[in-house]
């Protein structure tokens, strides 16, 4: 029983990594419509900004204000991340906007490849370590069962972050200009929405959320170019599993997907073990995809004509 | 005048789609703009509103030169476009339509009444008001359209073709709700139809377009004693 609890609490843990990706996937494609591929790596670009700024401060501050310096870098680089984003889509997928969906997406992972291979020149493919406010091994426990600090941590901002979203779609003035644009920008605009404006917001949002979540993981996972890729993978799959306009859907699928995996690699060690456990989400996501192709908490679209 | 179009042309690519439309809409009025298929009915409504270019020409709106404005400063300025196909947000609920409609305005109290207001005129709406935009019927989505375009407190409705792809007894519900709203607002239209007898409840005066061209005008009672259009688009 204990092993049971521990690989659900480890789950949970390991789930909020991929649903703080998920959640800026959905932010995305709420605002846009579209799935964009660099997510992943325009979340690392910004954790490397936030990196440059603590190695530039923290020396200059001494040893008892990294903290300080820590709190600025994260500022800093979501402050970046906004911009950047909203650069993207101004600069890059503005061109791809009345054309074909499809093609966009793809354009997505052309900037997947852009960003991860100028990181890479910059910053070189070595692991990097990302400073924290605590040390990441930190951990407590509850009736023996191992809870991590930076996880608990992790994990709050997740609900949090999901909680404002939810909010910011549903309640607010700017969050209906986004749905409506990413919805029919060419209607909206005969509305009188700005599309242009409320397209950058929302590029720039979700890569600030992006951001959010690589900076985050960064200091668990050490920071290299290719840090999220793997994470993406699951992400998508609790994006595709959760629904993709449903942020509760999208954490409660990333949340599953972890839990489904350590358990099946602990109860299952001949079948699946820690060599086959990724692929459990995946046999989960094509089981899920034929029953219930719009996701578990996706609305389905209907279309009359 | 409100709306006042001289001589426009337009092309999509080296398609010439207008050769010499002029048209006139006066403040408070109704205007329908007949015409068969390709004749450049829905491309007039899309040179007014900015979603297509607009070669020569003028166009004038309360006072103002709006030719080459994007659609969201036309709609600015007031005048509220509701495409052919009506232009449903299928994810977003009635309400959520009805506000996107109402998203430049400020007075949020008065927003509210007229979607009270809207809700008595379409019943129908009411009773789907929570439910997305793409689960409505055809006709409720026109509804649905027209009252978003309304939310935004136009002084000009322009309507592509309200009937389209609606039963013969829906397109006269959807005809007679707009004739309703048109009574109570007061707010001048300009209609795009192919079939002229659903134009004729509304409007007062209409165009007759021919590949490109406005070629006739005139009051309603004059259009109906006319023999080629009792012909061509009449059925008489």
């Amino acid at each position: 029983m204990q092993l049971f609890i521990q690989l659900i609490v480890d789950g949970l843990a390991q789930g909020s990594i991929y649903a703080a990706l998920a959640l800026a996937i959905v932010l995305v494609n709420q605002a846009t419509g579209l799935v964009n591929f660099a997510q992943g790596g325009m979340a690392v670009l910004s954790a490397y900004i936030g990196l440059a700024v603590v190695d530039l401060l923290a020396p200059a501050f001494g040893p008892g204000l990294v903290a300080l310096a820590i709190v600025i870098a994260i500022v800093v680089a979501l402050a970046f991340s906004f911009v950047f984003g909203a650069a993207v889509e101004r600069l890059v997928m503005r061109r791809f906007e009345r054309g074909d969906e499809d093609t966009a997406v793809v354009a997505t992972i052309g900037v997947l490849t852009l960003i991860t291979g100028l990181v890479g020149i910059i910053w070189s493919y070595n692991y990097q370590h990302f400073p924290w406010f605590f040390p990441i091994a930190q951990s407590f426990s509850i009736a023996g069962i191992g809870v991590s600090v930076w996880s608990l941590t992790t994990f709050l901002a997740v609900i949090v972050i999901m909680i404002v979203l939810q909010l910011l779609f549903m309640r607010t003035k700017l969050g209906l200009g986004l749905r409506a644009v990413a919805d029919n920008p060419a209607s909206a605009a005969l509305s009188g929405l700005k599309v242009g404006r409320l397209l950058m917001v929302g590029w720039g949002l979700a890569a600030t959320l992006g951001a959010v979540g690589g900076i985050l993981i960064a200091p668990k996972l050490q920071l290299t170019p290719n840090m999220l890729d793997s994470v993406l993978v699951y992400a998508l799959a609790a994006v595709v599993i959760g629904g993709l306009d449903s942020p509760l859907g999208a954490v409660i699928a990333a949340w599953g997907i972890a839990i489904v995996e350590n358990l099946s690699a602990a109860y299952l060690p001949t079948i699946v073990g820690q060599d086959l456990k990724v692929a459990v989400p995946f046999a989960f996501l094509v089981i899920i995809l034929i029953f219930r192709p719009q996701g578990l908490f996706g609305r389905k679209a209907v279309v009359r004509v | 005048m409100l709306l006042e179009l001289q001589h426009i042309t337009a092309a999509y690519g080296p398609v010439q789609v207008l050769e010499d439309v002029s048209l006139s809409v006066p403040d408070g009025g109704a205007v329908g703009i007949l015409g068969a298929n390709g004749a450049g009915k829905t491309t007039t409504l899309r040179a007014i509103s900015g979603t297509v270019r607009v070669a020569r020409g003028t166009i004038a709106f309360d006072g103002h030169q709006i030719r080459g404005r994007r659609p969201e400063q036309v709609a600015a300025l007031g005048i509220a476009h509701v495409p052919e196909g009506r232009g449903t947000l299928g994810n977003l609920s009635v309400r959520d339509n009805l506000l996107v409609g109402a998203y430049r305005r400020k007075d949020r109290k008065q927003v509210e009444q007229d979607i009270e207001f809207l809700l008595d005129l379409f019943p129908n709406l009411r009773r789907r008001y929570k439910s997305n935009g793409s689960a409505l019927s055809g006709g409720e989505q026109q509804m649905m359209a027209v009252g978003r375009a309304f939310m935004s407190k136009p002084r000009l409705l322009v309507l592509d073709e309200p009937s389209l792809g609606l039963a013969p007894s829906t397109a006269k519900d959807v005809y007679a709700a707009i004739r309703q709203l048109r009574v109570e607002s007061g707010i001048a239209m300009l209609v795009v139809e192919q079939n002229a007898n659903l134009a004729f409840s509304i409007v007062d005066s209409a165009v007759v377009l021919e590949t490109g061209r406005s070629v006739l005008s005139g009051t309603t009672a004059e259009l109906k004693g006319n023999d080629e259009i009792r012909k061509a688009y009449l059925g008489v």
